[in-house]
């Protein structure tokens, strides 16, 4: 007769990094949520990058010069741009995540009738509003980087 | 009139075969996870939890999952239904899913126990670690009280949306920050916890602090909003949780609540004759 074991053995399935990385099938706020975070270690990254090479001064005149002459070309002119791309939208979508998340513009607890409307959905115009001026602050910073130099 | 009741009859005979993608892992006979196919004669009506039952009953009885009320108020059928955590027994799967494949996965964040079941003993534990009932520094008014605790129906309201949840761990399944950080309280009860904070006839809300402010507490929740998405009874776990923060910051600011006074039966009143009282407690306390 075969037995069988009582032991619990369990399979895990923790999504880990990759669950937030990946935003599947969820709406608009579950996006922003990623590029808010990938944003967010850019300008970490750049923020490290710029102490270091700002900190070359100390080191005197010739190792200011060649520090700032490795990072004078195109490539890193574009990703300059890219820089304040990332920080127009994490400016925009952090206002709308401290109005939210203090809960100054959610509105008051509903009994939920069907079909339910979360709060995320009550402000999604606001949402939208604060999206539309990150591209349109991306949109004049990119006139001033490409076509005014 | 007569048409309009012939329609209604042909639709719900007719069938269309729609593929089901069931997750399998079955650990004392294939230890190694993978998916079954079967395709499966859908009437229109069909929830995916008829479906999985179809599949149990006609085509393969080692399939398991969990279900119990069949109408969304156990939340026992919480699974992963094309990429969403739903409650299998209100998921359409004609008119709501739209797709010639469904496939059905275990929650995520949770650890499987077989096919389709997940364990939820985090959930479980991190309910309780929110003391999900009424605290009274007087343990006396806490137990066992002498009368009513004063309440409005404007003070109801602000809690009442929250006191919805069914604890089907579908929030969780859907919380990104839930994925990265095991020791992350989860929306369900940050929002339970919530919910009795600011109930008036709570006074517990310092003692769920301990839990509730610090960095895998309210603040590690970063509104992605998936886990309202994912709600089946619209609890909106993430309000919950941004209001959560709110009051949080405004205690620490010096705003202070005092918790509902009981209600102290009127003196000059006599009782009217001919009503009848209650039945004696079939309990005792």
């Amino acid at each position: 007769m075969k037995t069988v074991s009582l032991e619990k053995r369990t399979l895990p399935h923790r999504l880990g990094i990759g669950g937030w990385a990946y935003g599947g099938r969820y709406g608009l706020e579950r996006y922003l949520f990623i590029l808010h975070r990938i944003a967010g270690l850019s300008i970490l990254l750049y923020f490290i990058l710029h102490i270091f090479i700002t900190g070359q001064k100390i080191n005197g005149k010739q190792a200011w010069d060649a520090v700032m002459g490795s990072v004078g070309g195109t490539w890193f002119y574009i990703g300059e741009y890219l820089l304040f791309v990332a920080v127009a939208f994490h400016a925009m979508n952090g206002i709308r995540l401290i109005l939210s998340e203090f809960g100054w513009i959610l509105g008051k607890p509903k009994r939920p009738i069907y079909p339910y409307q979360s709060a995320n959905m009550r402000i999604r115009v606001f949402t939208w509003i604060m999206m539309i001026l990150a591209v349109i602050i991306m949109a004049v910073g990119g006139f001033d980087f490409f076509l005014m130099h | 009139m007569s048409g309009t009741t012939d329609s209604y009859k042909t639709n719900f005979t007719e069938t269309k075969d729609i593929v089901f993608k069931i997750f399998r892992y079955e650990p004392d006979v294939n230890p190694k996870p993978h998916f079954d196919t079967f395709t499966v004669p859908v009437v229109k009506g069909w929830t995916v939890l008829d479906a999985v039952m179809y599949i149990k009953e006609n085509l393969d009885s080692t399939v398991s999952y969990r279900a119990s009320c069949r109408m969304g108020i156990c939340g026992s059928c919480a699974m992963e239904i094309n990429g969403k955590p739903r409650l299998a027994c209100q998921t359409q799967v004609i008119s709501e899913l739209r797709s010639k494949e469904v496939v059905i996965k275990p929650l995520a964040n949770y650890p499987v126990l077989r096919d389709v079941v997940p364990d939820l003993t985090p959930l479980i534990e991190k309910h309780a670690d929110v003391r999900p009932y009424i605290l009274r520094k007087d343990k006396k008014v806490e137990v066992n009280p002498k009368g009513e605790l004063y309440q409005t129906p404007d003070q109801l309201e602000e809690y009442l949306q929250f006191s919805y949840c069914i604890k089907c761990g579908a929030c969780l399944a859907a919380c990104p920050v839930t994925g990265a950080d095991v020791k992350f309280i989860g929306p369900q009860a940050l929002t339970q916890s919530y919910r009795y904070s600011v109930d008036t006839r709570d006074d517990g809300f310092k003692l769920r602090l301990e839990v509730m402010d610090h960095s895998h507490g309210v603040w590690h929740c970063h509104f992605a909003g998936a886990c309202s998405e994912a709600c089946p009874k619209g609890v909106d776990p993430a309000f919950a949780i941004q209001l959560f923060k709110r009051e949080i910051t405004a205690r620490k600011f010096g705003k202070e609540v005092e918790p509902a006074r009981l209600a102290r039966q009127p003196a000059d009143v006599k009782r009217r004759e001919n009503i009848p009282y209650a039945p004696e407690k079939t309990v005792k306390q």
